[in-house]
């Protein structure tokens, strides 16, 4: 069954549109992955899934039975769509568990909860009082899918996790994604590693310049046919 | 000349009505990062409210703490539901914009109803009572403004580092988007803190009633003070709120007792020795990334 349908999705920043005609559909509990080069819209899509950006407009933006175009972020959230943020903006005042327990606000029950997050980050437990300021860039990214996984969402965004992490570390958190995974919750991950996004999705979006330039399973693309759709190379 | 215990212990107690003034513009500035002109003007309102319900029903003004201060709490939840939450954003100068237009309008909305009257609310004898402690005579009403001073600043302390709602109230200080990934509204948000600071102005506004006299033009001055007390203690901290109230009240009172005409400049003088030697007053907030 389809989980988010999302139907000519249009972006703006002022004058400037970012998206155009964006159509999407992730069923439930797939794994999309959303690549592209800088620019291409990546961030701008998941921000206005997740109702972050303002300047937008969808013939449709369904998620679970709703039409979720005109909601802000808090009401998606309390709905099961969140989102991981580039950068992991952590709550910079709060300690390490309070970042997590404030993903209780969205008053969601379900599988996870706070043991079961120091149980997916064996690290975090004895950082539990610590400012999150203080942390490694792989730690505060653990504390940044804590709190989104807190809010038991059935369809979680990742903006570029993997950003500025150390290889064993983006692995780590990849094999932990299985986790979440089995727990029912579909993800949608914004990737700039092409390798990682293939190995982990059920589908691929390919953007290119604000629209979707290709979708496929990834058995189904051929390396030739990433790179003409990624940069726009025409294709022999 | 007056002995220099009593010149302290009155500079101190002066300072705990300082302090009260100073921290509803703390919070309101350090959650909302709203700078509220009209601050002041609030104050003053809580004082001719406390003066209606006196007015109205033979009941002690420390009583009428009890009916002004969720009074003023929903005017301030209000307030930012209806205006302020409307004036966000990164242009700086629409808050002062507003906040100015609503003080001049609640000052001619105070004097077109209790005109331009002084007033004071009496307290009955606790205002005169003193004690004698060594060398310093201790008045009794400005030792209950203190205590009140400092009952709030520790109230505001637990509330903001020991409740789910703290934990809100600092998350969205922090990051008023990202807030809403988790399901935090953060215009509610802004309306609680809103509601929670202008409690604390009423509180404030019925001791200074108490205190000496009012009428509806003396907002500006209680706001200069509030403001001078929040700088001098550290942005986003409540204790340090406090101190600056303290540090306020004593310089006024070191001053008096040099010449009586000293008394306001030497708060200000004090305000601005602080920003020149440390511009983040005396107790920043810890430094964040």
């Amino acid at each position: 069954m389809t989980l988010l349908h999302v139907e000519d999705l249009n972006a703006f920043y002022g004058d400037l549109q970012a998206l155009f005609g964006i159509g999407l559909a992730v069923g439930e509990g797939e794994c999309i992955a959303v690549i592209g080069s800088n620019g291409a819209g990546k961030s701008t899509l998941l921000r206005s899934l997740a109702g972050l950006h303002r300047g937008k407009s969808a013939k449709r933006l369904n998620f679970a039975g709703r039409e979720v175009g005109m909601l802000e972020a808090n009401e998606i959230a309390a709905f099961g769509m969140t989102l991981v943020p580039e950068g992991r903006r952590l709550f910079s005042s709060l300690t390490v568990e309070e970042n997590l327990t404030i993903g209780r606000s969205a008053g969601r029950v379900g599988y996870w909860n706070l043991p079961r997050i120091y149980e997916l980050f064996p690290m975090l437990p004895e950082l539990a009082r610590r400012q999150v300021t203080r942390l490694s860039g792989g730690q505060q990214q653990m504390v940044a899918v804590g709190r989104a996984l807190m809010t038991n969402p059935t369809l979680l965004l990742c903006d570029e996790i993997s950003l500025g992490l150390a290889p064993v570390v983006v692995k780590g958190m990849y094999e932990n994604f299985r986790r979440v995974r089995g727990q029912g919750t579909a993800l949608v991950v914004v990737e700039q590693d092409i390798g990682q996004a293939l190995s982990v999705a059920d589908r691929i979006y390919c953007l290119r310049r604000g629209a979707v330039a290709l979708s496929r399973r990834p058995a189904e693309f051929t390396r030739d046919q990433i790179a003409a759709a990624y940069f726009g190379v025409a294709e022999a | 000349m007056t002995n220099p215990a009593d010149i302290i212990v009155q500079g101190i107690l002066l300072g705990g009505l300082y302090a009260l003034f100073a921290t509803g513009l703390s919070l309101v500035f350090g959650v909302m990062r709203l700078v509220n002109l009209a601050h002041g003007d609030f104050i003053v309102v809580a004082a001719f409210a406390a003066f209606s319900v006196v007015s109205a029903v033979p009941i002690h003004p420390f009583v009428a703490i009890a009916a002004v201060a969720p009074l003023m709490a929903g005017l301030g939840y209000l307030l930012q539901l209806g205006l302020f939450n409307r004036l966000l954003g990164n242009d700086p100068l629409r808050p002062l914009l507003v906040t100015f237009g609503v003080s001049v309008v609640v000052q001619n909305a105070l004097l077109m109803i209790f005109s331009a009257d002084t007033r004071r609310l009496s307290a009955g004898s606790i205002e005169t009572q003193s004690i004698n402690v060594g060398a310093a005579s201790v008045g009794v009403y400005p030792v209950v403004v203190l205590s009140t001073a400092l009952a709030v600043t520790m109230a505001l302390q637990w509330i903001f580092y020991s409740t789910a709602l703290g934990q809100r109230l600092r998350a969205t200080s922090d990051d008023s988007e990202i807030v809403g990934l988790v399901g935090i509204n953060h215009l509610r948000v802004f309306a609680i803190g809103s509601a929670i600071a202008f409690a604390v102005i009423g509180v404030a506004g019925v001791l200074m009633a108490v205190r000496g006299n009012f009428d509806p033009f003396m907002g500006p001055a209680r706001l200069l003070v509030a403001f001078e007390a929040v700088i001098i203690g550290g942005l986003g901290n409540f204790w340090g709120t406090l101190a600056g109230g303290l540090v306020i009240g004593l310089a006024q009172s070191i001053g008096a007792a040099v010449d009586p005409a000293y008394q306001t400049i030497a708060g200000h003088i004090v305000f601005f020795a602080v920003l020149l030697l440390r511009p983040n007053g005396l107790f920043p907030k810890v430094a964040h990334q």
